[in-house]
């Protein structure tokens, strides 16, 4: 360890941009939903939250929703067009989980006052407030798929959400072919979207 | 059905598989027509909606493979140790300033009460030597100590008296009867004693200052009196020169400590102890001095201050007056059956210490608050 010190300074240099590097090819993963970049964003990262969450009140169960909500959050970061992260990536998860557990803590009335940090920080607040937004639309659209009742809800996932041709979902669902599975998932497309802008625009 | 096939052709415009002709077409159509149009947007927002709680869903969903894979192979762990601080450590975490406060204002306590006794006790002779009873060191031990011992099982430590000293005692009789100085206990209501970590509450039977010398009995259901003890008290003289070896709590374990008979007179000639040439520590007050016979033949009690390695034992035989007295005094200390033969004798000093060892105990007094 202490040979450290004499080794040259360029390659220090180096070593740092290699870092940076990485991390920006993590993130690119991270948007393509690549399994590989996810496991190791994952594997590097939630160990520290973890602690954090433990150490402050909370349980593993705690650990692991908040974790993945900073991961999603991450996650939505990474995919949007004016994505550019000024941090590092377990400043900025650590400080993600650190206010969403601040919130919960207040929500439970639980919190403190003080957290026992182990990680600086950084400012989230403008993320946050993004995540939140799509949180609330998540829900909206989860809710109206659930009041679609069957087949709409399986068909509708089936198309949009695993992505699957009409041919396989029309075999699958017993339709005697494709069209009749199309006119179908149109029929139950209306009412989705029905039930979804209800609730949108009340939330607008 | 309208809806449908208008449905169907906005979608089919939005992902861009209407052919140029029919696209242009829609295109004008979107223009002509307002509902159309907006149609269009609100489908196109829709279809973004859908898309995007598609995308969360599906990284959800990743989410928990991932982690149910990475806690297959160990890379992160739920339950029993944490990976990265013990819960020790996060209870440290969570209540160290609590215990900073709490060990500051113990140390702040320690050293008033060091700084009243010493301002308040009557300069005397005494003053040349030094009581070996253990205070401040011990306080700072035992601070340190419960940081580590914060999960412990609870100590039988009355919770509203606060420590005043400590130092050794021995067993006089099976029954749990234990004789210390009575300058450890001075100024104190209750003590405790300790053997080989099992903590014992006692009853301050008698004492005299003017002897150094008090009575102990055990006072509590754990304590299984022992069937006998391997040491005696020697009643006649000793010999100078002879080698003693002293068992007795300096720290919170028991140590042992060899010497021998330097003087049959203490300090400044006082016939009731004498000198004996052994490193002695505060905390070894009380302890019992035995010859090579396994007979005790003092208690330790004192040391003087200017020169290491000389210390006092206050002779059996004051132990055995002391007895008397007590026996014309009311207590229940006429019970007390002194060991008479020593069961140790031509064992080496090793095997002694052995046997003694549960005899010994720490003692420490407690004073209200």
């Amino acid at each position: 360890m202490f040979l450290g010190y004499f080794y040259p300074s360029p390659s220090i240099k180096f070593q740092i941009v290699k870092a940076e590097l990485n991390e920006q090819a993590l993130l690119k993963g991270l948007a393509n939903n690549d399994s590989k970049a996810i496991e190791t964003i994952y594997k590097n990262n939630f160990n520290m939250v973890q602690a954090f969450i433990l150490n402050n009140n909370g349980s593993y169960d705690d650990a692991r929703d908040i974790f993945q909500e900073a991961m999603i959050a991450l996650y939505e970061k990474a995919k949007s067009e004016s994505f550019v992260l000024t941090s590092k990536i377990n400043t900025y998860v650590y400080s993600i989980c650190r206010r969403l557990w601040l919130k919960r803590l207040q929500q439970m009335g639980r919190y403190s006052g003080q957290v026992d940090d182990i990680e600086e920080t950084v400012s989230v607040e403008e993320d946050m407030e993004i995540h939140e937004k799509r949180n609330a639309e998540f829900s909206i659209m989860d809710r109206a798929l659930n009041s679609l009742g069957e087949p709409c809800k399986s068909l509708l996932e089936g198309y949009y959400i695993k992505k699957m041709d009409m041919q396989a979902l029309a075999k699958e669902f017993g339709y005697t072919n494709a069209d009749n599975a199309k006119n179908q998932k149109y029929k139950c497309l209306i009412r989705l979207k029905k039930l979804f802008f209800a609730q949108y625009n009340i939330g607008e | 059905m309208e809806d449908i096939l208008l449905l169907q052709a906005i979608e089919r415009y939005l992902d861009g598989t209407m052919l140029p002709a029919e696209r242009a077409y829609f295109e004008q159509l979107r223009k002509n027509t307002p509902e159309i149009d907006q149609m269009v947007v609100e489908h196109s927002m829709f279809l973004h909606q859908i898309d995007m709680y598609a995308d969360k869903s599906n990284m959800k969903h990743l989410l928990n493979e991932t982690h149910a894979k990475l806690l297959a192979i160990g890379d992160i762990n739920e339950g029993g140790e944490l990976p990265l601080k013990g819960k020790v450590i996060q209870m440290w975490n969570r209540y160290r300033r609590d215990i900073a406060i709490a060990a500051s204002v113990g140390g702040a306590i320690a050293l008033m009460i060091s700084a009243l006794v010493a301002y308040l006790s009557p300069v005397n002779n005494y003053s040349q030597i030094q009581q070996l009873k253990g205070e401040i060191e011990y306080v700072k031990n035992k601070q340190k100590d419960q940081f580590n011992k914060l999960s412990d099982v609870e100590s039988k430590l009355p919770k509203d008296f606060v420590f005043k000293g400590s130092g050794s005692g021995f067993l006089i009789d099976p029954k749990g009867y234990i004789v210390t100085n009575a300058h450890v206990l001075k100024g104190s209501s209750y003590a405790n004693v300790i053997n080989n970590g099992e903590e014992y509450t006692a009853k301050i039977v008698y004492n005299d200052d003017s002897k150094d010398l008090a009575i102990l009995k055990i006072d509590d259901h754990d304590f299984k009196p022992l069937k006998s003890l391997p040491y005696s008290l020697r009643k006649n003289n000793v010999d100078l020169g002879e080698e003693i070896y002293t068992l007795g709590y300096p720290r919170n374990e028991i140590v042992s400590n060899i010497g021998y008979l330097s003087a049959r007179s203490g300090f400044n000639g006082d016939t009731s102890s004498f000198q004996i040439q052994m490193s002695a520590n505060p905390g070894n007050s009380g302890g019992p001095v035995l010859n090579k016979n396994g007979e005790i033949i003092g208690i330790l009690s004192t040391k003087e201050k200017q020169v290491e390695g000389v210390a006092f034992a206050i002779k059996t035989k004051t132990l055995y007056k002391f007895l008397d007295e007590l026996k014309k005094t009311d207590s229940p200390v006429e019970t007390i059956k002194v060991p008479s033969r020593s069961l140790m004798k031509g064992l080496d000093r090793v095997a002694q210490i052995k046997q003694m060892e549960s005899c010994v105990f720490l003692v420490q007094a407690f004073n209200k608050k």
